[in-house]
C-alpha cells in the first residue's frame, strides 16, 4: 500500500514538472519575447517603456539567458515566492488575478462532479440491470444527444431560451448587487441561484459519458461467475447486485476521475466564456487573445496541476476501494 | 468392427417407459426436462427431454462435449439458468428426505423458497475458480454471510465455521486466510476455497461443473480426491459435469452421456465403461489415451463436429458422425430411448446397442463398493 | 459459458459464414444495427455535401447583400402564383422592412404578397467544381438569380446562412478526417512500438500518453492555437489547428493499437508465423495489422466527431479558424452574444449539422465496434 502511494506521488511530481514545462513552452510560443510585445503595446497606447525598467524586467526574467535558465527563474519564482509573473494586460501581478478565479473554477467543477456522479451512478445501474427497457433506451438516446451537443451550443441555447421565454437574466455567478459584497448567507443563496445553469450544462456530457461507462462495466460484471456463485448461495437479486457487481463496477467508475477532471476543466473554460462567469475561462481567453502570456501560462499551469493532483487523489481512492490495486 | 446394417432394426421396439426407481433411493429425479433458449438466431433446445436420477450419497457424472447441454442440465437442478433460458417442460424433483418432494422446476427462480435451497441444500462449484469469487471482497466477507444466513448462526459462530471449513479443505492458517482476497490464492487453493464455500452449509447435493478443467493435472487429482473424501465423510451426493472420462472412471457411480441436449446413454460406471452401447459412447471411450497402448496405436477422434443447435440433423442427432448409421433409418427417424433394465437406457436403434445386457464375469475390484443398489 | 450456445459446429449454413471471411461477418453483424446502418448513410450524405458544396449551396460563401441584413429564414412553399400570375411549383416569399416600435430598429419580415419561384438545377453564380470544372448550375436556387432566397436567413452582412453552412461542411468535416489521419499515423506507430517491443519503449509511450491525457484539452489547445500568428495563410492555420487537435487525438488510438498488439502477440497464429521464420516486419504487417483493422476503423470513426467538436469549440472561441475561412465553428461564433441571438435566433442553425454529424458518426462508430468485436 505505502509502496503504491509513494510510487503514485513520485509519478505525480514528475507529471507536474512536465506540466510546468509545457506551460512555460506555451508562454514562449508567440513570436518575439513578451517585452517586445509589451513595448509595442505601450507604444500603441502612446506611452513609452523607459530603458531602465526594460532592463530591470529583462534581468528579472533572465530574458537574455538560455531558455532553461528562464524556465528555472519562472518556476522557482512560483514555488518559492508564489510569483507567477506580471500581467501586462492588467498591469498587476498574475497571482492577484489568479486565485479568485481559480477558486470559482474549482467550486464550479466540484459541484458539477458531484451532480454528475449522483445522476450517472443510479441511472447507469438501472440501465445495466434493466437492459433494453424503455428507460434504458431513453437514457441511452439522451446520453448520445448529451455527448453530441457541444457545451457552448447548449449554453447558448439555454441562455437564449431562459432570457426569451422565462425573462431571466442569465450569465455570471452573482447578481450585480453581490459581485463585490463580502461573503454572506444571502450571497451564497444568490450564488446557488446562478450556479445551477452552468452546472447543468457542464454535467450533461459528463453524465452521459459516465452512464455509459457504468452501464458497460456493470453489464460486464453481471455475467461474471462470481455473480452466479452469489446466486447459487441463495442471495436475493437486489442484495446481490449491490454487494457484488455494483461494488466491483465502481472501481473503473472511480478511475474515470482521471479523465473526467480534465474534461470538466475544459468544459468549464468554454461554458464560462459563453455565460461570462468569473472563473478562469474568460480571463484565460482574453489573456491568450491579448498575448498576455504570463497570465495565460499560469492559468494553464494551475488548471493542469489541479487535474494531475485530482488524478492522484482518484488513484488513492481507487487503491482504497480495490484491493487488487493496493497489493500490486 | 462393422455391424451388419439391418434396415428396420429396432424400429418395432416401442420406447419402454423407465421403470420407476424406488423414491427413497433418489435425492433428485430429473424427468423429461426441457430447457429452451431464446436467442437472436432462433430457439435453441439446449436440454431436450433429459431423464436421470441422483441417488443419495453417490456421484453421478454427466459426460458430453461442449454444446451437449450438460452444464444447463446441472444448473436446472437449482433452477439457476441464464435469463434467456426457460424450463419449458419436465420436472426436477428434489427429495430432501424420503417421502418429501419439492419440484424445483416449478419454483419461481427468483423467489424465496428456491433461494432458501440454494447454497443450503444444493450448492455449486464452478469451472472457473479464478472468477468464481468476487475480486474485491475477502474470503470471509463472502463466506460468513452465507453461513450465517443458511445455518442461522451468529457472526462469530459463522466465522468459526468458515475457518473450520477452510481448514477442512486443507488451507493453512484458515482464520487468517479469511481476511485474504481471492487473488492472493493460487488456482488450486482458490478452488479449495470454492469447495469450502459450497460445502459450508452441509448441502445434500453439490453440482460440480468441470471443477478441475482450469487447473493443472496434479492439482486436479488433489481436488478430486478432496471431493471424494468429503463425500465419504458427509454422505452428500455429487453431480459431476465433465468431459474428462478419466475423472468419470475415478469418481462416478452412475454415468449420463449427453449429446446435443439429449441423453444418449445411461448406466452404472461399470456398464458404461465395460459394455458401452451407443456408438457415441464407444467413440468417446476410444478417444481416451491409455497407458500401455502400443506406441503405434492412434487415438481415435470422433469425426466431424458437434452440429449447430440451430440446424440439427434430421433423424438421429448423431448419425452424420456415426460409423454405423443405417441409411434410410438413422437419417430419417429420431431413435427412441430404449430401457435396458435398471437405470440403463440407450437412445439407438442398432441391434448391437439394444441387445440385453451381458452378465460380466469379472468386475473391477475398485468398483465393488460403488455398485448401485438400485441398478 | 453456456455450452448450448457455444458451438464449434460447422454444418452447411455455418460453413457459409466462415467463407464470408472476416469483413463479410462484420458487415452481416453491422447490418443488424439499424441505427448504425442508417447513420452510415447520413455520414456519406454529409461528406457528399462537403465534396459538392459549390453545387449544393444556392450561393457562394461570401456573396453578401446589404439590402437583406439579418433577414429571417423563409419557408419553402408549394404551388403559388408569381407577379405575372404564372404557377410556381416551389416558391419563397419576399421580405419587407418593418420598424420595431420598441427597439426602434429596422427589421425584415416575410412579405406574403411577394412570390419568388424556386427551382432545382437552376442557373446561378458560376463556380468551379473541385476548383477545376466550370459550372453554374446549383442544386436548388431562385429561378431569378437576383431574387432573395434565404432558407436559413442571413447574417449581419446579408450573407445566406444556408449556403455558408454548406460551404462550412467542407472544412468542418475534413478537419476531422485529416486530424484523424495524423492521429492514426502517430497512434499506430507509437502504439505499435509500445505494444510490440514493450520494455522501456512501452513505458516511455505510456507515460507520454498519461501525461497528455492529464492536461485539460481546451486550455492546452487554446494556448497552442493562440500562438498561431494572425496573419498566417488560412490553409496553414487549418493545417496547424489540425496538428494541434491530433496532438491529443493520437493517444486513444495508440492505446487501442497497443492493447491489440499485446493480446495478439500471444495468439497462436502470430506465434506460428514467427516460428515459420517470418520476419518481424512481415509478422506485423501481414499477420497482426489485418487482424485488428476492424478495431482501428471503429476507433477512427469515434475519433472524428471528437475532432469536429474540438474544431467547432476552438473556432467558436475565436482562436481556431478565423474568417474568411468558413466552418461551422466560425459561423457559430456570430451567435456568441445574447444580443445577436435575440435579434437573429437563426444564427443557431449551423449548430444543427454539428449535432447531426457528431451523432451519426458516434452511432456509426459504435455499430462498427460492436460488429467488429461482439465480445467487447
Amino acid at each position: 500500500m505505502w509502496r503504491f502511494i509513494a510510487h503514485r506521488v513520485v509519478y505525480t511530481a514528475l507529471t507536474l514538472a512536465a506540466v510546468s514545462l509545457v506551460s512555460f513552452l506555451i508562454i514562449q510560443l508567440p513570436p518575439g519575447d513578451f517585452l517586445t510585445s509589451l513595448a509595442g503595446k505601450m507604444a500603441e497606447q502612446g506611452g513609452d517603456l523607459d530603458s531602465a525598467s526594460l532592463a530591470g524586467l529583462k534581468a528579472r526574467y533572465g530574458l537574455d539567458q538560455p531558455w532553461y535558465i528562464q524556465y528555472w527563474r519562472w518556476i522557482t519564482g512560483i514555488l518559492l515566492h508564489g510569483d507567477f509573473g506580471q500581467s501586462f494586460e492588467w498591469n498587476k501581478p498574475v497571482s492577484e488575478l489568479l486565485w479568485d478565479r481559480m477558486g470559482m473554477t474549482l467550486l464550479l467543477s466540484l459541484v458539477t462532479l458531484i451532480v454528475t456522479w449522483m445522476l450517472a451512478l443510479p441511472i447507469g445501474i438501472y440501465s445495466a440491470v434493466r437492459r433494453y427497457s424503455l428507460l434504458d433506451y431513453v437514457v441511452t438516446f439522451l446520453g448520445f444527444i448529451g455527448l453530441a451537443i457541444p457545451s457552448f451550443l447548449l449554453s447558448l441555447a439555454l441562455m437564449y431560451i431562459l432570457s426569451r421565454y422565462a425573462g431571466m437574466s442569465v450569465g455570471g455567478l452573482f447578481s450585480p448587487a453581490y459581485v463585490n459584497a463580502p461573503w454572506s448567507w444571502a450571497k451564497l443563496v444568490d450564488l446557488a441561484a446562478h450556479l445551477w445553469l452552468p452546472v447543468l450544462i457542464l454535467s450533461t456530457s459528463g453524465t452521459a459519458a459516465l452512464i455509459r461507462v457504468m452501464r458497460a462495466n456493470l453489464i460486464d460484471e453481471l455475467h461474471k461467475p462470481y455473480v452466479q456463485t452469489a446466486r447459487a448461495n441463495g442471495l436475493g437479486e437486489m442484495e446481490l447486485l449491490f454487494k457484488y457487481p455494483v461494488r466491483v463496477a465502481l472501481n473503473p467508475f472511480v478511475s474515470t476521475i482521471g479523465w473526467v477532471l480534465p474534461h470538466l476543466f475544459s468544459g468549464a473554460v468554454i461554458v464560462s466564456v459563453v455565460l461570462s462567469l468569473p472563473t478562469a475561462g474568460p480571463l484565460l481567453l482574453s489573456a491568450l487573445l491579448a498575448q498576455d502570456m504570463y497570465l495565460a501560462g499560469s492559468f494553464i499551469l494551475i488548471l493542469s496541476a489541479l487535474t494531475v493532483i485530482g488524478t492522484l487523489l482518484s488513484d488513492l481512492l481507487l487503491a482504497w476501494l480495490d484491493p487488487r490495486v493496493r497489493y500490486q | 468392427m462393422r455391424l451388419t446394417p439391418i434396415p428396420d432394426a429396432g424400429l418395432g421396439v416401442p420406447p419402454v417407459p423407465r421403470p420407476a426407481a424406488e423414491p427413497q433411493d433418489l435425492l433428485f429425479e430429473v424427468e423429461n426436462l426441457k430447457v429452451h433458449f431464446a436467442t437472436d438466431d432462433g430457439l435453441v433446445r439446449a436440454v431436450d427431454g433429459v431423464t436421470f436420477g441422483i441417488p443419495r450419497a453417490k456421484t453421478v457424472c454427466i459426460v458430453g462435449e461442449s454444446g451437449s447441454g450438460k452444464s444447463i442440465t446441472g444448473r436446472s437442478l437449482m433452477n439457476l439458468l441464464p435469463h434467456t433460458a426457460r424450463i419449458v417442460d419436465g420436472h426436477v424433483l428434489y427429495h430432501p428426505e424420503p417421502g418429501r418432494t419439492i419440484d424445483i422446476g416449478k419454483l419461481d427462480p427468483r423467489g424465496k423458497p428456491i433461494r432458501a435451497l440454494r447454497g443450503k441444500d444444493v450448492s455449486f462449484i464452478s469451472q472457473e475458480p479464478m472468477a468464481a469469487l468476487s475480486p474485491v471482497h475477502t474470503i470471509g466477507q463472502q463466506m460468513v454471510p452465507v453461513i450465517s444466513r443458511h445455518l442461522k448462526l451468529g457472526r462469530r459462530e459463522a466465522t468459526e465455521r468458515a475457518a473450520a471449513m477452510l481448514a477442512r479443505v486443507g488451507i493453512p492458517k484458515p482464520a487468517e486466510r479469511l481476511g485474504s482476497y481471492p487473488f492472493e490464492f493460487s488456482g488450486g487453493m482458490r478452488q479449495r476455497v470454492c469447495i469450502a464455500l459450497a460445502l459450508s452449509c452441509r448441502p445434500k447435493l453439490v453440482i460440480a461443473d468441470e471443477p478441475t478443467t482450469a487447473l493443472d493435472v496434479t492439482t486436479q487429482a488433489n481436488i478430486i480426491d478432496l471431493l471424494v473424501e468429503l463425500q465419504e465423510e458427509s454422505g452428500l451426493s455429487i453431480l459431476f459435469i465433465t468431459h474428462d472420462l478419466g475423472v468419470v472412471a475415478e469418481v462416478a457411480s452412475d454415468v449420463v452421456v449427453m449429446y446435443l441436449g439429449k441423453v444418449v446413454e445411461r448406466g452404472s460406471v461399470e456398464e458404461i465403461f465395460h459394455d458401452p452401447r451407443h456408438p457415441y459412447t464407444r467413440a468417446l471411450l476410444r478417444s481416451v489415451p491409455r497407458l500401455g497402448a502400443g506406441r503405434d496405436t492412434r487415438l481415435a477422434a470422433i469425426r466431424g463436429m458437434v452440429p449447430s443447435p440451430f440446424d440439427r440433423p434430421k433423424g438421429c442427432d448423431f448419425h452424420p458422425r456415426c460409423d454405423f448409421a443405417i441409411a434410410g433409418t438413422c437419417d430419417v427417424t429420431a431413435p427412441p430411448d430404449v430401457a435396458l433394465g435398471g437405470s440403463r437406457s440407450v437412445r439407438c436403434v442398432l441391434p448391437e446397442a439394444i441387445r440385453p445386457p451381458v452378465q460380466r464375469a469379472e468386475t473391477p475390484p475398485s468398483s465393488t463398493q460403488r455398485t448401485l443398489r438400485h441398478g | 459459458m453456456t455450452d448450448a450456445t457455444a458451438t464449434g459446429g460447422l454444418s452447411p449454413p455455418r460453413r457459409k459464414l466462415v467463407e464470408l471471411g472476416q469483413w463479410g461477418l462484420i458487415y452481416r453483424r453491422f447490418r443488424k444495427h439499424k441505427l448504425a446502418y442508417w447513420s452510415g448513410f447520413i455520414v456519406l450524405a454529409i461528406y457528399a455535401v462537403a465534396l459538392f458544396a459549390e453545387f449544393v449551396a444556392p450561393y457562394s460563401s461570401d456573396r453578401y447583400n446589404p439590402r437583406y441584413i439579418y433577414s429571417p429564414p423563409q419557408m419553402l412553399k408549394m404551388f403559388g402564383r408569381d407577379q405575372n400570375g404564372d404557377l410556381a411549383l416551389l416558391y419563397v416569399n419576399g421580405y419587407k422592412v418593418e420598424l420595431d416600435p420598441v427597439a426602434l430598429q429596422r427589421r425584415f419580415v416575410i412579405d406574403e404578397s411577394r412570390v419568388y419561384p424556386v427551382g432545382f438545377f437552376v442557373k446561378g453564380e458560376p463556380y468551379h467544381l473541385f476548383g477545376l470544372i466550370p459550372a453554374e448550375r446549383h442544386l436548388i436556387g431562385p429561378v431569378d438569380p437576383d431574387a432573395p432566397m434565404y432558407l436559413w436567413g442571413t447574417d449581419r452582412l446579408g450573407r445566406d446562412l444556408l449556403s455558408r453552412t454548406i460551404h462550412g461542411t467542407r472544412i468542418s468535416m475534413s478537419i476531422g478526417l485529416v486530424g484523424v489521419t495524423i492521429s492514426l499515423v502517430l497512434g499506430i506507430l507509437l502504439g505499435g512500438i509500445s505494444g510490440y517491443y514493450g520494455g522501456w519503449a512501452d513505458q516511455a509511450v505510456q507515460r507520454t500518453i498519461d501525461f497528455l491525457k492529464s492536461i485539460p484539452t481546451i486550455p492546452l489547445w487554446m494556448g497552442l492555437a493562440a500562438a498561431i500568428p494572425d496573419r498566417m495563410d488560412p490553409l496553414l492555420v487549418y493545417f496547424w489547428i489540425t496538428v494541434i487537435l491530433s496532438l491529443i487525438g493520437w493517444t486513444d488510438l495508440a492505446r487501442v493499437v497497443r492493447g491489440r498488439f499485446l493480446s495478439l502477440k500471444t495468439e497462436d497464429f502470430v506465434m506460428a508465423a514467427r516460428l515459420d521464420g517470418c520476419s518481424r516486419q512481415r509478422v506485423i504487417w501481414h499477420h497482426m495489422v489485418p487482424s485488428f483493422t476492424s478495431h482501428i476503423v471503429a476507433s477512427v470513426t469515434l475519433a472524428i466527431p471528437a475532432m469536429i467538436l474540438a474544431e467547432t469549440s476552438l473556432s467558436f472561441l475565436g482562436i481556431g479558424l478565423k474568417p474568411p475561412v468558413v466552418s461551422w465553428g466560425v459561423l457559430l461564433k456570430d451567435a456568441q452574444s445574447l444580443l445577436a441571438l435575440t435579434q437573429a435566433p437563426w444564427l443557431f442553425l449551423p449548430g444543427i449539422p454539428v449535432v447531426v454529424a457528431v451523432l451519426a458518426l458516434n452511432f456509426l462508430g459504435d455499430g462498427i465496434r460492436d460488429a467488429a468485436d461482439p465480445y467487447s
